[in-house]
């Protein structure tokens, strides 16, 4: 129960390590939620699995390079201060 | 709406005069300002009151400047302009991070408004009119619609929130200095945490809604009043009336988010009350029922340890 900030920064940065590991076509396309599945079907609204395939995209392109400078400064932090 | 036009009547007269100051309020939407400006007296008390300040240096007639002096006024003239340059300079940073100006519409408050809305969050059920006004598309400040989400409650229920849980922990003798900011660091955290879930649902379901970042947050500092209320009947009167209060505002605050997420995410026909088929209405319907179900789980989540 006794969250922090920190705890919070923490998890979000595993989280979207997470969802930045996932592979477009070794993984994505075999389960069939790669990028081609997704467009198609104008008119009415796109349904909650093309919503969600479209964010984890935009999420992959948009956190990719940001990742990598988190992703050190937390590596150094934890070995500098465990 | 005569109260608003004395209203605006009266801040014109003002604003015509105070030229030189800075006027960063927000405009309300019929013109007049958002807040009443009691910072700067009128122009009359203004020109008294540097008159009995300067009275033992130049004794003039009222109305005349004390600064008969060329240079101090000179030096008076440069400086408030470099004050005016450095406050907007920090207004303009500031408005690029925090959008100050939006959060002025919503701690616009007044005493009759937070009296109304604390009785609708207590007592949902016999309110009737659920809609938020509007005018020329923008909405109405919350000091003039009971229905337009505010931050002030939520954020004094919170801060009062941590001070009763702190009060709670001490009459168990578990409470340190520490155990506050642990508290609201945990009580924030789980804030955060609702929020970005009720957003990335809302992403899901495509909802075209206009709720904004800060109406979720406040909607979701509702529910800190009832807690505040369990909390303290806990404490006066046991566990029972703990969990009795608890029942209460647990069912008041799922019928208070029911009737306005209805009207804010289900579409115009569905929110009157008829039944309109299709995958998406549905979809809205289980989305507004979540949302409102995860309060009392919440409520009790974060006070249950309190009452021990």
């Amino acid at each position: 129960m006794a969250f922090t900030l920190y705890s919070l920064i923490q998890a979000a940065i595993l989280c979207i390590n997470a969802v930045a590991v996932l592979h477009e076509e070794r993984f994505l396309s075999k389960i069939g939620w790669g990028v081609e599945q997704s467009v198609g079907g104008f008119g009415d609204e796109p349904g909650i699995k093309v919503q969600l395939m479209n964010l984890i995209r935009s999420v992959r392109t948009v956190m990719r390079v940001p990742l990598i400078g988190v992703n050190s400064v937390c590596i150094v932090l934890l070995l500098l201060f465990g | 709406m005569d109260y608003s036009a004395a209203q605006s009547g009266f801040r014109q007269r003002k604003l015509q005069h105070n030229m030189r100051l800075r006027n960063s309020s927000v405009d309300g939407p019929d013109g007049g300002q958002l807040f009443d400006d009691t910072s700067a007296a009128g122009p009359a008390n203004q020109g008294v009151y540097r008159n009995q300040q300067a009275g033992p240096q130049a004794a003039g007639p009222p109305g005349q400047s004390f600064l008969s002096d060329p240079m101090s006024n000179l030096a008076m003239v440069y400086g408030s302009s470099l004050a005016t340059q450095g406050r907007e300079m920090v207004d303009k940073n500031l408005d690029r991070f925090i959008p100050i100006s939006k959060l002025k519409y919503y701690f616009a408050v007044d005493t009759v408004y937070v009296g109304k809305k604390l009785g609708i969050l207590v007592f949902p059920y016999m309110h009737k009119n659920w809609e938020v006004s509007y005018q020329q598309d923008t909405p109405v400040a919350p000091r003039f619609d009971v229905n337009a989400p505010d931050l002030y409650i939520p954020t004094m229920a919170f801060i009062t929130y941590i001070l009763v849980a702190g009060l709670a922990l001490g009459t168990q003798n578990r409470f340190s200095p520490e155990l506050l900011g642990v508290q609201a660091s945990s009580a924030l955290v789980w804030l955060i945490m609702e929020v970005l879930a009720v957003l990335l649902s809302l992403y899901l379901v495509t909802v075209n809604t206009d709720l904004t970042t800060i109406d979720l947050v406040a909607f979701s500092g509702y529910k800190y009043v009832g807690m505040i209320i369990g909390i303290i009947a806990g404490l006066l009167f046991g566990r029972l009336a703990y969990y009795l209060s608890m029942l209460w505002f647990c069912g008041a605050i799922f019928v208070f988010m029911i009737r306005t997420l209805r009207l804010k995410l289900l579409s115009e026909a569905a929110a009157e009350g008829k039944l309109v088929r299709g995958t998406r209405n549905q979809l809205r319907m289980y989305l507004t029922m979540s949302i409102a179900a995860a309060q009392p789980v919440f409520m009790y989540w974060l006070t249950y340890h309190l009452i021990r």
